[in-house]
């Protein structure tokens, strides 16, 4: 049987936490499957990178690391991990289940004509293959999803699992060739972001408002709130649609899909398909000033009340008690 | 320029997904073009009305009821559309459908295909972006503007990615994926929907497209399908909206341990 690689994801020279989060699924897997744990880091600049990653338990760890890397080009990144792949002759293949990870991990299969299992929450070692449990209909269903055969990709939703503790113990780095290749597409300009908003899918608390925020002043506030717990600001698609808020913020099974440790929900009924994107998420709070709006049955915590009378109580109350920390 | 747009029936993201021994409910529920191809069907018509000249032709991998889906395209616009209507290529994973729909774009004549980043039923997002790998053609993933060059040998285009913002160059021909943002699709027109009735859609077998249904083995099965997990029922935190949310806040704090 082979090994188990990862693929990890840095963003501007540090491991992304969903990194970690991989170790210990592959952890997990060589437990049921056997083979040693290995793992890839791609980019420019990621020395530190691969150095942490090493002390994460991994047997080894394959560094690409060249200027050619600085921007996403898709044929050259997965043209690397490809032949990194080959190399390492893996039997499972684990990726985030990030934008870029759900790109590389397609193309990638695709040149070695392998399967990929998107999005996992959970996964068991059964008669020599893998079976994972992942979220359609984003979210509405959930599918059981077999590998007939390894090797198998699959992408490993961030959040879902413990990120691997650090070890003392470093293993060695080998260096990989990048593939000399002149790409087609690529990304030539990074574009500054105006705001400096947490990103809602790495949020541990996600603050969204709806209809009943009323206007962009409605969400002016909610801002601050967010500001208060370093949550992520989101929408539903009725306050989207009014032109409030960003489209980039909705949440929603045609908007941003999040699974946070707490969701609050400002105002928003609970139209399906924004229950959709949020269901999963741990705590979910709700204010609604109807009793019947469906949120509440989504709700760990609901507030038959108008979010304005609401909103001003909760920030001196959280003033007080994020202080006591 | 000529334009592809591949497209999904999927089910109205307002329905609700019922589950019945392990398989999903289909009957009685609403249909819909995959949102995100939809921003896809929209740049289409946008870029050959912008630019003019051209034809955007829609392609589908369904069964026969994706008839009517592919009208709902034909009625925003698009000038025709193709068909891989055959049993035998249904119910195949990512790896299986990317390499029915590249053997069909390889029997036809592009300047770019678009699509959207991902169906919002099974959420693979990996069909469009496996096709280009087959097709030997350069993809940018998740757009949110596009952009061509004067002489519509390339593309310029504004990409939104796990939050981050950046801007893409790519040659043409290319495969392209629509992101939420890219564009807001129009309703069809009275005149729209009746003109769609008129125009061709294409049905492609397998054997048009020279493929051998059982050599597409699928790489994944799915075993079955589940509910979502249940939510324990929630508490409805008594008084008034002052007193609610002091209580929220110690019980997010000492119940929940959540802040």
């Amino acid at each position: 049987m082979g090994n188990i690689l990862i693929i990890a994801e840095e963003r501007e020279g540090t491991l992304r936490k969903v990194s970690y989060e991989l170790v210990t699924v592959a952890n997990e897997i060589a437990k049921g499957l056997g083979g040693a744990v290995e793992a890839v880091v791609i980019g420019n600049n990621v020395g530190a990178c691969a150095e942490a990653l090493a002390k994460t338990g991994v047997a080894k760890v394959y560094s690409a690391d060249s200027p050619a890397l600085a921007n996403f080009a898709p044929e050259v990144f997965a043209a690397t991990l490809a032949d990194a792949i080959r190399k390492a002759a893996p039997s499972v293949v684990l990726m985030p289940a990030t934008g870029l990870g759900k790109e590389l991990g397609a193309k990638v299969a695709a040149k070695l004509d392998w399967g990929v299992v998107t999005d996992c929450i959970s996964f068991q070692v059964e008669g020599g293959t893998l079976i994972f449990k992942r979220p359609v209909y984003a979210g509405k269903a959930m599918a059981t999803i077999k590998a007939k055969a390894l090797p198998v990709i699959a992408s490993i939703r961030p959040n879902i699992f413990p990120p691997a503790p650090a070890e003392s113990t470093a293993a060695p780095i080998e260096k990989v060739e990048v593939a000399a290749i002149t790409p087609r597409a690529r990304v030539v300009e990074k574009v500054k972001k105006e705001a400096v908003d947490v990103d809602l899918a790495e949020a541990k608390v996600v603050i969204s408002g709806g209809r009943g925020a009323k206007s962009a002043d409605g969400f002016a506030q909610i801002r601050e709130i967010a500001k208060m717990l370093g949550a992520a600001v989101g929408a539903s698609r009725a306050a989207v649609d009014a032109g409030w808020i960003d489209y980039s913020t909705q949440v929603g099974q045609t908007g941003k899909t999040v699974a946070p440790q707490l969701y609050i929900a400002l105002g928003i009924s609970g139209a399906i398909q924004h229950l959709a994107g949020m269901s999963s998420s741990k705590v979910i709070v709700a204010v609604n000033k109807d009793p019947d709006a469906p949120i509440f049955q989504a709700a760990d915590y609901g507030i038959v009340a108008d979010m304005f009378e609401v909103m001003p109580v909760l920030k001196d109350e959280l003033k007080t008690v994020l202080a006591e920390k | 320029m000529n334009l592809v747009v591949l497209i999904k029936r999927v089910p109205d993201t307002e329905t609700r997904i019922q589950i019945k021994d392990g398989k999903v409910v289909t009957d009685g529920i609403a249909w819909i073009i995959s949102p995100y191809d939809e921003y896809g069907v929209e740049e289409a018509l946008r870029i050959n009305e912008k630019h003019g000249g051209g034809k955007v032709t829609l392609l589908c991998l369904g069964p026969e009821e994706a008839k009517e889906t592919i009208r709902k395209g034909l009625a925003l616009g698009a000038d025709d559309a193709v068909h891989v209507n055959d049993p035998a290529l249904l119910g195949g994973d990512a790896s299986v459908t990317a390499k029915v729909l590249a053997a069909a774009l390889k029997k036809m004549q592009y300047d770019l295909v678009l699509a959207g980043k991902q169906a919002v039923d099974e959420d693979n997002a990996q069909v469009a972006v496996r096709v280009a790998e087959l097709l030997d053609l350069p993809c940018v993933n998740s757009v949110i503007k596009l952009d061509f060059s004067d002489d519509k040998k390339s593309a310029r285009c504004l990409r939104e990615v796990d939050g981050d913002r950046d801007v893409a160059e790519t040659s043409l021909p290319a495969i392209i994926t629509a992101q939420q943002g890219l564009n807001e699709p129009r309703y069809p027109s009275l005149k729209g929907i009746m003109g769609a009735k008129k125009k061709p859609i294409t049905d492609w077998k397998a054997a048009d497209l020279g493929l051998d249904p059982a050599s597409l083995a699928p790489k994944l099965e799915t075993l079955r399908f589940d509910p979502p997990p249940a939510r324990p029922p929630g508490k409805k935190i008594p008084g008034d909206a002052a007193t609610a949310a002091k209580e929220l806040v110690r019980l997010l704090r000492e119940e929940a341990k959540a802040i």
